[in-house]
């Protein structure tokens, strides 16, 4: 690396002192041990615990999905595996299972996977190293926003083993299903601890939120101005934008039925509501008012689920079209502005909870516009691919699906903005289809592309391309075969969430259908061996990469692979923005941030 | 990076995207999945507006994931020679790529407005035909007795068997008795909510005799997916001969008292 090595003279003090392997005498090497692993205040080690941790509840999250499929797939038939485990009725599932799994699957993806590994592993790991910084503004903050997952996964944990089961009311949590203690056998503790994990997810992603955003406009490298950022970092910044002004809502709403289920107020139960025999608290509430409160946070919550991978991909792209970035501050206004509208369009999931028919038309408007941001950032895409100059990597073909599943779910979803097919396609397969298109088909494959392309930085070295494209083909193929597939179901009706809909006359034939989906989930979830091996076997005997095995441009990519404590063993100076690929007349196809226009310039910005 | 193979392979592989997808689209009415048979006044707006989303999306769907494999084809590195196009964006694209979205969106958002009006908000001037309460996990029906006004002491119930004269407005009070349920009549395309503590009106005018299903859309506890009902649409002799039928057998199985107490 010719840029780090010319500005090896540029040492700082903060390099100096932090290599990764300290010579120094250690009294007391268990807390030594402790503090660099475990209690770690480095962003590196906490990017990287919060990576293992989400992916381990993936893979649960993944399991609970294939138990609700076996289901849908084959009602009441017995379920391998996990009817021994949970010997209900000879084998097969009792619906009240059947609840919680989707319940439980909704919540671990959503609070322990989704937004833990986008903002929690990548946000961490990213954002110093691709700013400029040795580390987060507020170390400590950071790794209590680790350590605030741990009773958040012991309560999501705990609950599946209370009596009753865990949570299975919905993610959503609607009351007074779960405000009332027996309208469903989970609705006792497993509601309890429910909302309580939802509590600590609440101060883990507000800690981080803070972080980050302190960290982003204060410690950004010399040159490194806002409009020099990459995608990346500005998706990250807005995220932790809308989660600080966003969760508030959620965390307090959360309390109000903690104080309805335990202390008996009455925030979301009508006076005198009765369930299976039993008073709802006090009364004198009104269940729609949590749906107005949880989606304010949780229709915001769907677009910090998708913005940081929307720019990781976008970093991506540009590496492997080598090109530029097509539209760099239309991309930024973009996401601000899908940021800005994701807080109007909220009682689009309310379009006929009883909410005035009015004011659905308000949303509906404003629902129809946010599709525009999208559509531009989409178009923005495809053309940086083209005129580019394509390789074929395992990151660059995920980050490529997640262009072209994301244009799917986008598409479907003005379905659902249109309140009168929504009367139709509302609580049915269709917007199953949709979300998952989003959040499988879209996040989690540009989950997949960074994964596979920082993985170098991570740890020092790549990750096998041969078994990198096995994993993507399969998994791209069955998961157009589970989910494109819910489209159609949805066009016939078929609601979610039901344990068995083959009774009604109008679903009884779609058992088939629904056979071939599991078969083909059962696939996906299959595929991801190939990537755990190749995971962990390159972890430790991948080929060792160099800094910068891409050749990218980006900041992070000067610093070591993996980079110490305190990342740089130089001072960044940032001259250009990150995505000067094949620019005329240079002698390679890329120039770095770093890479200084001429050395007069450099010596002279980077002097004290 | 590659060879030209990998290239080919993984541009095909974007291909087959919009092929399977039209495809899927296009057979799934011939094995019958596809929406299920209309029979009411106001569904055949909804269902020509979902048509026209359809089209309207598959066409950008087309456009995009076509564009896609070109550029994935044309601009594969182990095919096409020198460097890449250096450049940074181009501000006329931008423009229109964001004015003519803009503006089919919002010809889409005025054009539906009338629909959604219709179904949800010109509530015919006319007394509840009946009501409906959802309860885990069935559904209660309410109609008015002979002297035609709910909540009095000569109203009939009934559980489940919901029945309705053809070509006729029917308007239904829509109550729950204690979670969130939602009364959903696929044939109708009929969706609402029963929120316990509101009342909730619903109409409808179904224009062809059958017997179709009442589904339990939102979740209301272990026992949701069977809180199935059935709509009968008949007549308006046929629904006068039921009514009365049922009548008399309430009348016969169970005293006055009874029905008062019942009704309080």
């Amino acid at each position: 690396m010719a840029t780090a090595t010319s500005s090896s003279t540029l040492v700082t003090g903060a390099a100096l002192t932090a290599s990764p392997n300290r010579q120094a005498p250690k009294p007391r090497p268990v807390m030594e041990f402790l503090s660099t692993y475990v209690f770690s205040k480095d962003h590196k080690v906490i990017g990287l615990q919060f990576l293992f941790s989400t992916l381990l509840w993936f893979l649960i999250g993944g399991l609970l999905a294939l138990a609700v499929r076996w289901q849908i797939a084959w009602p009441w038939s017995d379920v391998p595996v996990l009817g021994k485990l949970f010997a209900q009725q000879g084998g097969q599932m009792a619906p009240e299972f059947y609840t919680m799994l989707f319940t439980m699957h909704a919540t671990v993806m959503i609070f322990l996977v989704i937004i833990p590994i986008l903002a929690g592993a990548f946000g961490n790991f990213l954002i110093p190293l691709m700013i400029g910084a040795d580390d987060m503004a507020f170390p400590t903050l950071n790794m209590l926003s680790y350590w605030f997952m741990w009773p958040a996964f012991l309560f999501f944990g705990a609950s599946f083993f209370v009596e009753g089961g865990a949570a299975s009311s919905g993610w959503t949590s609607y009351p007074p299903l779960s405000t009332n203690v027996a309208a469903a056998p989970g609705s006792g503790w497993g509601q309890t601890l429910w909302l309580l994990g939802l509590t600590m997810v609440g101060v883990s992603s507000m800690l981080g939120s803070v972080n980050y955003m302190t960290t982003i406009i204060l410690m950004r490298a010399p040159g490194m101005t806002m409009f020099r950022l990459p995608m990346t970092i500005w998706a990250m910044f807005i995220t932790a934008v809308l989660q600080a002004f966003a969760l508030p809502v959620l965390t307090a709403a959360g309390f109000m039925q903690l104080a309805d289920r335990t202390i008996g107020t009455g925030f979301f139960s009508p006076e005198g509501n009765m369930v299976n025999n039993a008073l709802t608290s006090t009364g004198g509430g009104q269940p729609l008012l949590w749906q107005h409160l949880f989606w304010f946070y949780s229709h915001p919550a769907v677009y910090i689920m998708i913005l940081p991978a929307m720019g990781m991909v976008s970093d991506i792209m540009t590496c492997f079209a080598r090109k530029p970035l097509f539209g760099y501050r239309p991309m930024v206004y973009s996401i601000a502005g899908i940021a800005g509208l994701g807080f109007i369009v909220w009682g689009h999931h309310m379009f006929i909870s009883g909410m005035n028919p009015a004011l659905g038309m308000t949303f509906m408007v404003s629902t129809m516009m946010i599709a525009l941001p999208s559509a531009v950032k989409t178009f923005n895409w495809l053309g940086t691919v083209w005129g580019g100059r394509i390789q074929f990597t395992t990151a660059m073909l995920f980050a490529l699906s997640f262009v072209s599943m994301f244009i799917i779910g986008g598409l479907s979803g003005i379905f659902m903005a249109a309140t009168p097919v929504d009367i139709f396609i509302h609580d049915t397969y269709f917007i199953v289809a949709h979300f998952h298109y989003v959040l499988f088909a879209g996040t989690a494959m540009g989950v997949w592309a960074a994964i596979y392309f920082w993985f170098p930085k991570m740890f020092g070295r790549t990750m096998n391309e041969f078994w990198g494209k096995a994993h993507f083909f399969l998994t791209f193929i069955f998961l157009n075969g589970t989910f494109f597939t819910m489209h159609i179901l949805g066009a016939v009706g078929f609601p979610r969430r039901l344990a068995d809909a083959y009774h009604y006359e109008t679903f009884h034939h779609l058992q088939p259908l629904n056979a071939f989906m599991t078969w083909c989930a059962i696939g996906m979830v299959a595929s991801q061996i190939i990537f755990a091996i190749n995971f962990f076997w390159s972890m430790f005997f991948g080929p060792i990469a160099g800094r910068n095995p891409w050749r990218a441009n980006g900041l992070e990519w000067t610093a070591p692979s993996p980079p110490g404590h305190g990342n740089f063993d130089f001072q960044p100076v940032v001259y250009r923005g990150p995505y000067e690929y094949s620019v005329p007349g240079a002698d390679k196809d890329y120039l770095m941030q770093t890479d200084p226009p001429n050395a007069a310039a450099a010596a002279l910005a980077a002097a004290p | 990076m590659g060879s030209r193979w990998t290239g080919m392979f993984s541009s095909f592989l974007f291909l087959a995207v919009p092929v399977l997808g039209v495809a899927t689209f296009a057979i799934a009415p011939a094995f019958n999945i596809w929406l299920p048979k209309d029979v009411s006044s106001h569904g055949a707006t909804i269902d020509s507006l979902f048509m026209f989303i359809l089209i309207l999306t598959g066409i950008v769907f087309v456009i995009t994931e076509g564009l896609l494999f070109w550029f994935l084809w044309k601009y594969d590195a182990a095919k096409a020679t020198g460097p890449a196009t250096y450049v940074h964006g181009n501000h006329t694209l931008e423009v229109m790529w964001t004015l003519i979205p803009a503006g089919i969106l919002l010809f889409l958002a005025i054009y539906q407005m009338n629909t959604w009006a219709n179904v949800k908000m010109r509530r015919p001037a006319m007394a509840p035909t009946l009501e409906v309460v959802g309860r885990q996990f069935e559904w209660r029906l309410r109609y008015p007795g002979r002297d035609g006004t709910l909540g009095t002491p000569d109203d009939l119930f009934l559980v489940n068997d919901l029945h309705v004269p053809v070509d006729e407005d029917i308007l239904i009070q829509l109550k729950s008795m204690d979670v969130l349920h939602s009364f959903f009549l696929p044939n109708l395309r009929v969706k609402q909510d029963a929120v316990p503590g509101m009342k909730i009106p619903v109409w409808f005018k179904a224009t062809q005799t059958g017997q179709f299903d009442i589904v339990c859309a939102e979740l209301c506890g272990w026992g949701h997916y069977k809180m199935a009902g059935q709509i009968t649409i008949e007549s308006r002799k046929d629904f006068n001969a039921w009514l009365e039928s049922m009548y008399a057998k309430q009348e016969a199985t169970q005293p006055e008292q009874a029905a008062v107490a019942l009704a309080q």
